[in-house]
């Protein structure tokens, strides 16, 4: 899933201060698993805001609501009759839904309340770990179900390099080496064959804005 | 090519080596700052008594004069550079524009490095790159001198003839993978390997072994890595701090058992003991001095490993 964790609220405090009548928009999908923007948080973060601006002496009109999915059309189209009178719009979304809310009411700002940091996994409740960096070419089936690009602080795909310390990334203690991971399991597994050739330079290709377009799809304008 | 038609890139390293002589190469870190007089302070100490100088590159990830700038002003000085390039700090574009340029303007050695990691250095919040990887730039080189091209395909209008180095540490685990990592870099180009500061004799040397025994010693020339210690303090540093390093106790105990005012002499002594070891070891093709910040000792420790005169080629 996609996990975020709350802006700052000082932060907070000065995207909203020139606006005094908004909608907090929560988002019922990754962002509510990961407790950051489902319902509960939309509904503490509105509290929160209330009540320093009452401190303030600046009081804001704020309201609350919690859609699905904010990257989803369907979902979204809920909020087309509740966003009129607000002078802005404030989203618990990950960074996606963000822009799709903001797209659909381009005379709106639209005020991100999270940070997205990554697309990971649920240790525990609470406790999110990256896994995933969306690198549109997946090594996982050579590198033992283990990230190279994720997982180690370089990014190597040649790895573990020099800095690798008795199974920990010279970055930290508690930062497994990625490459040390690959090899035992690897080696467990009788696949070190996968990883004895060199890997040449790879084609990165998340450096623009990527597109997918499943097979059988189309999109809706080429459609006609 | 004239006269160098036989060697890929005509540096005094590559000639050295490839007469057969035991190389012995050294370390300048370029200054914090455009202090040039320091660069060529530091290179006065080094001439005559290495076969080339490695320039650091940003080492540990703080900000330092360029390493191919002060190794033109080394040049100047009379000392041949053994120019270092981090992957952390440069993409595909900048690293291969670097390397025309230093070429163009006279170096004929490159060591090619992952590069610390950022966080250890005085810019903790930078972007490391990392577009290609150490391997994956041995490769990027050999391709420009040996085939004349980009890494994207396009021809070179006077390839860059660059002796090609990497760095190999035979102490970091996995043990059992170390030979194939170092497998991986002689596949991918590379003409020698520096490796990390040796202490435990005992495991180098089976790396070296293993080395042979996989052929990879008769396709690139292994250096091998000697800091001397200056300190009880220093080598309780290195054991305890520096991933990827490892200090025996015997060695700790060594420096601790010397008197008061002769712990550096000790470290070097070690040092000296280890170099004469080298010099006769199957698979050692020189080596390479890490003299950290100690320049100026260069010449002393050269003279009583034995190591002069430099040979001429």
């Amino acid at each position: 899933m996609i996990v975020g964790k709350r802006k700052p609220f000082e932060e907070i405090k000065d995207l909203i201060g020139p606006f005094d009548k908004v909608l907090n928009v929560g988002c019922g999908t990754c962002v509510a698993v990961c407790l950051v923007g489902g319902e509960k948080e939309v509904d503490v973060l509105s509290a929160e805001i209330d009540m320093a601006r009452r401190l303030d002496e600046k009081p804001i009109e704020i309201d609350s609501i919690t859609v699905e999915r904010q990257c989803d059309r369907e979902y979204l189209e809920a909020l087309d009759d509740k966003v009129e009178g607000y002078d802005a719009l404030l989203t618990m979304a990950c960074g996606a839904g963000v822009q799709f809310l903001a797209e659909r009411y381009p005379d709106k700002p639209v005020l991100p309340m999270v940070d997205t940091t990554f697309i990971g996994v649920n240790q525990d409740v609470g406790w999110y770990e990256e896994r995933c960096r969306s690198c549109s070419s997946c090594v996982l089936g050579v590198t033992g179900g283990v990230c190279p690009v994720t997982m180690c602080a370089k990014s190597l795909y040649n790895g573990p390099c020099g800095g690798t310390n008795h199974g920990k990334c010279e970055i930290s203690d508690d930062q497994d080496c990625a490459w040390h991971l690959i090899y035992e399991r690897l080696a467990n597994q009788g696949r070190l064959d996968n990883i004895i050739a060199f890997t040449p330079a790879r084609e990165h290709e998340n450096q623009v804005p990527r597109t997918t377009i499943q097979p059988g799809y189309r999109k809706p304008e080429s459609k006609q | 090519m004239g006269s160098d038609n036989n060697f890929k890139s005509g540096s005094n390293l590559e000639k050295v080596l490839s007469a057969g002589h035991f190389a012995f190469t050294g370390e300048l870190g370029p200054p914090r700052g455009g202090n040039a007089a320091e660069v060529r302070e530091k290179a006065k100490h080094l001439v005559g008594m290495v076969d080339a100088v490695n320039i650091t590159d940003n080492q540990t990830a703080m900000v330092r004069m360029s390493s191919w700038a002060a190794g033109l002003l080394v040049i100047e000085e009379g000392l041949e550079p053994n120019y270092q390039m981090v992957c952390r700090d440069r993409n595909r574009l900048a690293m291969q524009a670097d390397i025309l340029g230093a070429y163009a303007l006279g170096i004929r050695n490159i060591l090619c490095l992952s590069g610390d990691h950022q966080k250890f250095g005085d810019h903790p919040q930078a972007k490391g790159v990392f577009d290609i990887d150490s391997m994956q730039l041995i490769n990027m080189i050999k391709n420009m001198r040996d085939e004349g091209r980009f890494l994207g395909g396009d021809e070179i209008d006077e390839p860059p003839k660059m002796f090609i180095g990497a760095a190999c540490n035979p102490f970091a685990q996995p043990h059992e993978w170390r030979l194939h990592r170092l497998a991986k870099k002689v596949a991918a180009g590379v003409d020698f390997v520096q490796t990390q500061c040796i202490y435990n004799m005992e495991r180098f040397r089976e790396f070296v072994k293993g080395a042979v025994d996989m052929g990879l010693t008769d396709k690139c020339y292994l250096l091998a890595g000697v800091t001397p210690m200056k300190s009880v303090g220093m080598a309780r540093y290195m054991a305890n701090k520096v991933p990827g390093m490892d200090v025996p106790d015997e060695i700790i105990g060594r420096l601790k058992g010397a008197p008061k005012g002769k712990k550096a002499a000790e470290g070097i002594k070690i040092a000296c003991e280890q170099i004469e070891e080298f010099k006769q070891m199957e698979g050692v093709a020189g080596v390479h001095l890490m003299a950290i910040e100690w320049e100026h000792k260069v010449p002393e420790i050269a003279q009583q490993a034995q190591v002069l005169p430099r040979p001429e080629v």
